[in-house]
């Protein structure tokens, strides 16, 4: 099968918020090919007969009853951010718009 | 020149309503909680923390499935939506993409040509996000709100005006309060609505490019933003232009749409089933009793009062709106029983009551006059014990006290004056004291014939029965017309 593109790359790259280098992305394009690769294998199975599978672990079901619990105190569910303000997460502002 | 015709599809997001959130216990509480107190290391998405399915929400979205006519998925999972924007810890969303919980529903709705289906495509399960707060270049990041349960409903494009929109928005949030999923407040941000518009030559079958208008928050913001995309898209085709297919945002104190995404940079969303989450496979037994538990619904319910009780049906949608007012109403008509049509209860509760509902602010649930004491205070009316004009008076302080309808009329004396004896006397007396209104009204002034009545009624405190004194009034002022 033919290797991904440097632009489909990128646009794995972009997806992921990876920034790379020209030969990055030529590595890259090789060692995503050979995933593809590999899991084009899987595909010459014949799967006729088999339901759809999604998980294949012996559970179902597994729900909890609607009962709330107190969950961390306000330092701890801060204690790992970068940094902070009024009891918020503080990030570099993040507009999806173009406005 | 060529007429255009309006399609619109909704996509509408409900909180729903449970004590704890979506895939951890954290209390789903947080409306005007301080920021990040809610929270714990699922919902914040740390290293190692798994999530558990809330089997409320679940039960939830199958009711509100359920009362959209839709089909009940058996076979149910979550997959991964993946993003990266910071009102998502994780990085993904955990949502149901291939296997919904309910499909292919209606919802009727009332237009000028009679009722309508919206056909519903999908509701499925997913989890909110949290709250950014955008201010001089950094964003505040407020997590009490990711993770609560939110229902997805999405439509097909089947609305032809903005009035539709509005009357399927109406009716969808009536119909999840009814059913107990969704408070439906809307300036909690309880509901939250996305928009598809196109417009297509009148008569045409294919569907012109759509543009969807996202981030509104109010069945206003809805009906601004169609109307101006509308508008917009309108002169594009008239100028022999074409629609692009762009995803847009609404700014209501601007009244303009803004461009959020053109389709070349639409989200690749990468979805995959979510390996944390076993899949779901709905049992039948507790489908059936989740629909055996929803309640008479709004449509239904207003049907029921117009044939039951004789109602027209402007007057049952308004005693049916709410699910509260109805449940009132039923009881009351109930209590009351034979003594008074239904029709004219309605009247009292629509007039007299709403009025007092309204100028208290309390839930009609929560009033100190209950059915059984607003029938008691109707039977007496019935009964000719009070008049009319008393028994609002009697409901007021019935209202402000709580107090028993037969107790007040018989600590105020406000029993009706029916002794036509004792009026006679007293309206002979009256028209002796005003020789120049009886001249007036003698002259061909019958509008006066009001303000004798209600002198009548002043000097009894409003007691006197109203037949009577107009009986009276009317045989006396044409005795004395011909005395002269």
């Amino acid at each position: 099968m033919p290797k991904l593109t440097p632009d489909e790359v990128r646009h794995i790259a972009e997806l992921a918020k990876l920034a790379l280098t020209d030969e990055e992305i030529e590595q890259y394009a090789s060692d995503l090919s050979a995933i593809l690769d590999y899991a084009r294998q899987l595909q010459q199975v014949n799967t006729e007969h088999i339901h759809p599978t999604a998980s294949v672990l012996p559970l179902r079901n597994v729900m909890r009853p609607d009962e709330p619990r107190p969950g961390l105190a306000p330092e701890d569910a801060l204690a790992n951010a970068p940094e902070r303000q009024d009891g918020y997460f503080k990030v570099h502002a993040v507009l999806e718009c173009s406005q | 020149m060529p007429t255009y015709e309006v399609v619109i599809g909704l996509e509408v997001h409900a909180e729903l309503i449970t004590q704890s959130k979506m895939f951890c216990a954290c209390s789903a509480d947080f409306f005007g909680a301080p920021p990040n107190t809610h929270v714990c290391p699922v919902c914040l998405a740390m290293p190692g923390a798994l999530p558990v399915i809330n089997r409320e929400a679940v039960a939830q979205t199958i009711r509100a499935g359920l009362a959209l006519n839709c089909t009940i998925a058996e076979d149910v999972r979550f997959e991964r939506k993946n993003y990266t924007y910071p009102d998502l810890p994780k990085g993904y969303q955990i949502t149901q993409y291939e296997l919904p919980q309910a499909v292919n529903g209606w919802l009727e709705i009332d237009t000028p040509d009679g009722s309508k289906r919206i056909r519903i495509t999908r509701a499925h399960l997913e989890e909110d996000t949290g709250k950014l707060v955008h201010e001089n270049g950094v964003s505040l990041v407020d997590y009490n709100r990711a993770g609560v349960p939110l229902l997805e409903i999405v439509s097909e494009p089947d609305m032809r005006s903005i009035d539709e929109v509005n009357e399927y928005l109406t009716r969808l949030r009536q119909l999840l309060i009814y059913i107990g999923a969704s408070t439906g407040d809307l300036e909690k941000g309880a509901m939250r609505m996305e928009a598809n518009v196109s417009l297509r030559p009148a008569g045409s079958q294919e569907l012109g490019t759509k543009v969807e208008i996202k981030n509104l928050n109010s069945f206003r913001a809805v009906r601004n933003a169609l109307a101006y995309e509308i508008a917009r898209q309108e002169k594009v085709l008239r100028e022999g232009g074409q629609v692009e297919q762009v995803t847009l945002g609404w700014l209501e104190h601007e009244g303009r749409t803004y461009v959020q995404r053109t389709k070349e940079e639409a989200h690749d969303y990468r979805y995959f089933p979510e390996p944390d989450l076993p899949p779901l496979h709905i049992d039948r037994a507790w489908v059936e009793e989740l629909a055996a538990g929803l309640p008479e619904l709004p449509r239904a319910r207003r049907q029921r009062f117009v044939e039951q009780y004789g109602l027209s049906r402007k007057d049952a949608d308004i005693l049916t709106a709410e699910r509260a007012v109805a449940d009132y109403f039923d009881a009351l008509v109930a209590a009351v029983g034979d003594a008074m049509p239904p029709k004219k209860v309605a009247n009292w509760v629509m007039g007299d009551l709403f009025r007092l509902v309204n100028e208290s602010g309390l839930p009609i649930s929560g009033i100190p006059v209950t059915p059984a004491k607003f029938a008691e205070l109707l039977k007496l009316l019935a009964a000719k014990t009070i008049n009319a004009n008393t028994a609002s008076q009697v409901l007021k302080t019935m209202f402000r006290t709580g107090e028993d309808a037969g107790a007040i009329v018989e600590r105020e004396g406000l029993a009706q004056v029916s002794d036509e004896a004792a009026l006679e006397r007293l309206v002979d007396r009256l028209l002796a004291e005003h020789p120049d209104e009886v001249a007036r009204y003698r002259a061909g002034k019958t509008q006066l014939f009001g303000w004798f009545v209600g002198q009548v009624m002043r000097e009894t405190r409003g007691k006197a029965n109203p037949g009577v004194v107009k009986k009276l009034l009317e045989g006396r002022l044409a005795e004395h017309g011909q005395d002269e």
